[in-house]
């Protein structure tokens, strides 16, 4: 019987202890496919046309620059829109509403997370980018802000549970200390709860940009996906293409191993890249709130 | 030990991916037909599987989409048993479906016209074929240099891996001349899906795009095109394509992997019969008989 017992704890521990390693496992794993199939790009392409101007893979122009900032005007975008709407939602719901109104509230906000970004491309088709031709108008609704101002809409959910939660687990006592002080409720929140839960809402906006850079199926249908170099904040109004919707157009044609193949894969090595320097960024940041917040407390 | 269990999972997992993924076409019965391919054709393959399967309900066909390269790829690789293009097979894809033991025939199945389309309130109704490739090229980007009203002209395009795209590149942008290096301008749209064309030149008067014959909608406008300057302006329609008067229009393909045999055969028979070719007419594609 104690036998039997000590066996099965022996099988449960290793089983959750493989499962736990295998997360690195799949990381690691996926980092060498990646470097597998996309190093050899560099060896296949000239550096000079890899980092030029032009993307037109079936005549052998293969530039990702305009696809690199592509994809990091539209995230800029999203950031602008995502982070002041993200966080004043956080707050409000955290700091302001009444309990019911938070109790409506943070469902739909929950909810509005789960939705498939098809239906948010569509959205965007027929009603964001025809009101923004006409109402700034731009040649064309496809533009990169119409994918930002999506993509900043599907970051927001993002923004707001974590940011939330960081607000919520903010002691009591530091908002009662504020008010007996004689602070405002405004005060309160700009100075002392958002502070204290600085490095939660960083962590939120960092997921946040994480999410806006990895979307895909909105962008694609949104942003016109034209390869055009963006040189400035006046490309946000004009189309651009994204690293993702690249892949993702193309990777269903190619020939596996070839030239445009693995230049498919150098893409998804900057992008893994990028998000990789994100999320360092990210933890370096709360790493050294963390150390500060601990000197002030001891 | 850990390090052993680690591994046993994860060869687990992996061998339990692979497997899933091979089964659903190593056991095909013989009456199964698996047809992929062109999204020029998918509407036309559709409607010929689905009235082949009422006549004969021994018979399963399964159409999909997702480009001519994707189809070619598939039957390369041996996972369909027709490849629908909408162009002509490329040498490098013969060479590789050779290198994997499969001699790719080529069967045409319908034509088609590729119509070049603009809002209704855009006054311009006839282009040359020059005019079209200076549009595209970049060299033209305001409607009146072809003389329409004082707006940009925004391009629409399907993303490069669509037979469409290539089509139209060789035949409009580059006027047939293998020499002609021109290319679509930067700031061209690509867009993944003929309805993205569609409801983009649907709403906006500055837009120009091309797509299959079949697929313009009624309240879409059609541009008539003459082959060079100072010649007859012809818009497209089944009449026009056959006698070849209007200069966007092109054979569609089925591909086999050699002489098609059993059920196949009888399929591809019966496609170009005259009840079959009723179809194709009837999806705004030009019959080949």
């Amino acid at each position: 019987m104690e036998k039997s017992l000590s066996w099965r704890e022996f099988i449960i521990t290793r089983l959750i202890q493989s499962s736990g390693y295998s997360a690195v496992l799949f990381v690691a794993l996926i980092f060498f496919f990646l470097l597998r199939e996309g190093l050899p790009a560099l060896g296949e392409v000239e550096i000079s046309t890899l980092f030029s101007a032009r993307w037109y893979p079936i005549e052998e122009y293969f530039g990702v620059l305009p696809l690199i900032s592509g994809s990091l005007i539209v995230t800029l975008g999203a950031t602008l829109v995502a982070v002041p709407f993200g966080i004043g939602t956080a707050v409000f719901i955290s700091e302001i509403a009444p309990r019911w109104v938070r109790e409506i509230l943070k469902p739909f906000v929950e909810l509005l997370g789960g939705l498939p970004s098809v239906v948010l491309g569509f959205l965007g088709i027929l009603v964001v980018s025809p009101f923004l031709r006409v109402f700034l108008d731009l040649p064309t609704g496809l533009t990169a802000l119409t994918g930002s101002l999506l993509l900043g809409g599907i970051a927001v959910p993002t923004v707001v549970s974590v940011a939330e939660d960081a607000l919520d687990s903010v002691p009591r006592a530091y908002r009662e200390g504020a008010w007996a002080l004689g602070a405002t409720r405004w005060q309160t929140i700009w100075r002392v709860t958002l502070p204290a839960a600085k490095s939660g809402v960083l962590t939120a906006v960092m997921l946040g940009v994480g999410r806006a850079i990895g979307e895909t199926m909105t962008v694609m249908m949104v942003t016109g996906n034209a390869p055009v170099l963006a040189t400035g904040l006046g490309s946000l109004f004009s189309p651009v293409r994204t690293m993702t919707a690249t892949i993702a157009a193309e990777m269903g044609e190619v020939a596996n191993g070839s030239v445009h193949y693995h230049t498919l894969f150098f893409i998804g090595m900057v992008l893994f890249l990028i998000s990789f320097i994100v999320n360092i960024i990210a933890s370096s940041v709360v790493f050294r709130a963390k150390k500060r917040a601990e000197r002030i407390l001891s | 030990m850990k390090r052993f269990l680690t591994l046993l999972l994860s060869a687990f997992l992996i061998a339990s991916c692979s497997s899933s993924g091979e089964t659903t076409t190593s056991n095909s019965p013989a009456n199964y037909i698996e047809n992929k391919g062109s999204d020029t054709i998918v509407n036309l393959a559709l409607a010929w599987a689905e009235k082949y399967q009422t006549d004969h309900p021994d018979v399963r066909i399964s159409v999909t989409g997702g480009g001519s390269g994707t189809g070619i790829a598939a039957l390369v690789n041996g996972t369909v048993d027709i490849a629908n293009a909408s162009r002509k097979i490329k040498d490098e894809e013969i060479a590789e479906a050779q290198a994997n033991g499969v001699e790719p025939l080529e069967h045409i199945i319908a034509r088609d016209a590729i119509a070049v389309v603009v809002n209704p309130q855009n006054p311009v109704s006839q282009l040359t074929l020059q005019q079209i490739s200076d549009i595209y090229s970049g060299k033209y980007t305001n409607w009146t240099e072809v003389g329409g009203e004082d707006r940009p002209i925004v391009r629409l395009s399907r993303e490069t891996n669509s037979g469409t795209h290539v089509y139209f590149l060789e035949t409009v942008l580059r006027l047939g001349s293998k020499e002609d290096k021109t290319l679509f301008s930067t700031n061209t749209l690509l867009l993944p899906s003929s309805e993205g064309i569609i409801s983009e030149v649907r709403d906006n008067p500055n837009a120009i795009g091309y797509d299959g014959l079949g697929y313009v909608p009624d309240d879409l406008k059609m541009i008539a095109i003459a082959k060079e300057e100072g010649g007859e302006y012809v818009l497209p329609s089944i009449e026009t394509v056959n006698d070849k008067t209007y200069a966007i229009a092109r054979d569609l393909y089925m591909y086999t992997d050699g002489d098609p045999t059993g059920v196949i055969k009888e399929y591809l028979d019966w496609i170009l019969s005259a009840e079959a070719q009723q179809i194709v007419a009837e999806l705004g594609f030009v019959p080949v008989k």
